[in-house]
């Protein structure tokens, strides 16, 4: 059954159809061929979406997430700009106003920094500053946080930036399928939606069934039950979770919540996990401070508190700038620093 | 609608002297190469849409002064470039318009009141502009240039021969956003119009802080563009070389750089105080140059104005007068929830549980 979800946008007679038809296609893909799969039915479902960026055309990619796409859709729907980061997002914005559904790809997350400005004072604002007059329809793919030993500046976490300015919903897939649905969900939607990939997951092979739609955005998945702490998180780090829970099996139940989308947050999923647990861990790349883990925690004990058997714990990365890649590892949270946690949330008196 | 008449500039020289059809005495000049012979309903709209642009300018001023509005931003002594620049063009034509535009705004039949609600803090960006193709006011400087060149490349894949217009001021010129907007605009052939209101001051920065080359019009060389300098005080001029350029757009030639050379009379905003860093001599100068004043004495030597016209154009101007003081007093301010409710198509969970919060605290406030 596919899910029939109402076109965003109208341009023409048909604008009221399905945009998801079906695609028999179902195959085992990694990551990044599975967002190609989506880029490529999204394109042939409505010949409003555009695809844009640096190197997305020709190259198909730095990632060969876009590879494809301007020889089948030719290089007025797929085509590269020059390196501007801020004018990808401003012409964005002005093909929305013109009823487009552009899909811009940021090329890497530390070169979102150029086209803030954008995002945030345009692209954000846009519909309540025309009273929502205006659909933003505009979905931002930015290959997003670390552990591919790469060079500076591409490596970073954004979501907290994107978290903080309303207007913004902000989707990471932690799964190929995923990476499918959410993708497919995010380019139907009338609102902005930045879309961060998490690219040491891109070549994450799974079965993707393209004709079985996942849940929507705004619905987190619970990716292993257990009754002792609930960890929440998102992205890459999923799978590192799902490690440490099998690793700690034997000790400790662990619930892994993967959020799927943080904004809008399914804060339901949480509050009842946290409602068995008693306990919660949050875990993400970005420094710690003011990271969605702060968020998160804060609003679990205003809303919980009498449920905690322990203070909601956070296994982050640190409040410094994103390390040499050799130094990565070490850095970044892993099994060990979310075990900690972990063990410091069950010795609570 | 004038075809496309001239010959495209084809090796991109940037002449220094603007274009000029109306000196500053009212007497035509000897400029041959672009058409003043516009229809006499035409000239007497011109004149019109000015003279209601500055009363209503006027207006706004006076209401900022009484307490009514927050804020203004006047447009005084740049009518002609905006007024020329706008009446040329279709009502197809997106206006993507900084904060200083009244003139443009006017004659694109925007209502005073849709423009009030800016400045009396009612509601951001303007109400209900895209629905006569114009975007809402861009405050931040410089950045909405990429939005008309958005605009523009929806255009051509619409197969629309529509053209975009961003109005930017001298000082936007120098914003990183400008560059790129010029660039991507050449690149891509955009049927996009950069129309520059150099009016010499972003500000307390005079222009000359702003760039070091020889116009801002000579950037245009360096992105691939034409760039023309026109008189930006003198109507009739401002019309004929935006028409043009508006031309070279819809027949898919790309984009041009128009500097209208012009001056703002009064302060940046009414919170501005110009005497802090110009001179009385400079702005008396340039009110020896007024737009209004001089396109009159050339609208009677072609027996265009009448005492008849005089009277509408006044009488249009106090009806809209009227019309503003009405919408910027007696309109009752947005209801607060609207704030909430227009951030996402469908409002998320906790900006519901957000506005609700709210909505209860206006609530027991009203019944204690």
């Amino acid at each position: 059954m596919t899910q029939i979800i109402e076109r965003p946008f109208g341009l023409g007679d048909d604008a009221h159809e399905p945009f998801l038809t079906p695609v028999p296609a179902t195959s085992t893909s990694t990551m990044a061929q599975a967002i190609n799969g989506a880029l490529h039915d999204a394109m042939a479902a409505d010949e409003r979406v555009l695809v844009f960026g640096e190197d997305v055309a020709r190259l198909g990619g730095v990632f060969r997430v876009t590879e494809g796409l301007a020889e089948t859709f030719g290089e007025r729907r797929c085509f590269d700009t020059p390196l501007a980061e801020s004018a990808i997002i401003g012409i964005a914005i002005g093909m929305a106003i013109r009823g487009f559904v552009p899909v811009p790809e940021l090329q890497f997350d530390g070169f979102s920094a150029p086209a803030f400005d954008q995002l945030v004072s345009h692209l954000a604002k846009y519909r309540m500053r025309t009273r929502g007059d205006v659909d933003m329809p505009v979905t931002v793919r930015i290959p997003s946080f670390g552990g591919i030993g790469a060079v500076e500046h591409h490596s970073e976490s954004t979501e907290s930036y994107w978290l903080h300015t309303a207007g913004l919903k902000v989707v990471v897939p932690s799964t190929p399928t995923d990476a499918y649905w959410l993708l497919r969900y995010a380019i139907a939607d009338r609102d902005p939606v930045i879309f961060l990939e998490p690219k040491r997951r891109y070549w994450t092979k799974e079965f993707v069934d393209s004709t079985n739609p996942a849940d929507p955005i705004g619905r987190a998945a619970i990716r292993r039950p257990g009754d002792d702490v609930t960890v929440i998180t998102y992205g890459s780090l999923v799978a590192t979770a799902l490690n440490a829970a099998e690793l700690a099996a034997d000790e400790y139940g662990l619930e892994v919540i993967d959020l799927r989308s943080l904004n809008p947050l399914d804060f339901e999923t949480i509050a009842t996990s946290v409602r068995k647990t008693g306990r919660a861990v949050v875990m993400h790349e970005g420094p710690r401070t003011l990271g969605f883990g702060a968020e998160l925690a804060a609003r679990i004990q205003e809303e919980l508190f009498y449920d905690l058997e322990a203070p909601v714990l956070r296994a982050t990365g640190f409040d410094t700038p994103y390390p040499p890649a050799r130094l990565e590892k070490v850095w970044l949270p892993g099994v060990d620093r979310l075990l900690d946690c972990v063990e410091k949330a069950m010795s609570q008196p | 609608m004038a075809g496309y008449v001239q010959a495209p500039p084809t090796h991109f020289g940037v002449e220094m002297e603007p274009i000029q059809l109306v000196a500053p005495d009212g007497a035509a000049t000897a400029e041959t190469r672009y058409r003043r012979d516009l229809p006499p309903e035409t000239l007497a709209w011109l004149y019109e849409s000015m003279v209601v642009t500055r009363e209503l300018d006027t207006e706004f001023v006076n209401l900022q002064r009484q307490g009514e509005l927050a804020l203004f931003a006047s447009c005084r002594g740049q009518e002609a470039a905006q007024v020329g620049a706008t009446a040329c063009l279709r009502k197809t034509d997106w206006l993507f318009p900084q904060y200083r535009e009244l003139g443009a705004l006017l004659v694109r039949g925007i209502a005073p009141a849709q423009m009030a609600a800016v400045w009396r803090g009612r509601w951001h960006g303007g109400l209900e502009f895209t629905k006569k193709c114009c975007a809402p006011l861009a405050i931040p400087i410089g950045t909405h240039g990429l939005h008309a060149v958005g605009a523009a490349m929806a255009a051509q894949r619409l197969d629309e021969d529509s053209v975009t217009v961003a109005f930017m001021g001298d000082g936007a010129t120098s914003e990183g956003d400008a560059h790129e907007a010029l660039n991507l605009a050449a690149v891509f052939r955009a049927p996009c119009v950069f129309f520059i209101q150099n009016n010499q001051w972003a500000i307390s920065v005079p222009v000359e802080r702003q760039q070091a080359g020889p116009t801002l019009a000579h950037r245009a060389v360096g992105y691939g563009m034409p760039g023309i300098r026109v008189d930006g005080n003198d109507v009739l001029a401002c019309y004929t070389v935006m028409e043009q350029a508006a031309a070279r757009a819809r027949a898919g030639d790309g984009p041009t750089f128009i500097e209208a050379v012009t001056y703002r009379m009064g302060p940046h905003t009414t919170s501005d105080d110009p005497t802090r860093y110009r001179t009385d001599d400079e702005v008396e100068r340039w009110r020896a140059r007024d737009p209004i004043a001089r396109y009159r004495t050339y609208l009677e030597s072609v027996s265009v104005w009448t005492a008849r016209l005089e009277e509408r154009v006044t009488g249009r101007a106090a009806r809209l007068r009227s019309e503003l003081r009405d919408a910027v007093i007696n309109t009752p301010d947005v209801d607060v929830a609207e704030v909430f409710d227009t951030v996402y198509h469908d409002i998320t969970p906790e900006l519901a549980r957000q506005r609700d919060q709210l909505l209860a605290e206006l609530a027991e406030e009203a019944s204690s």
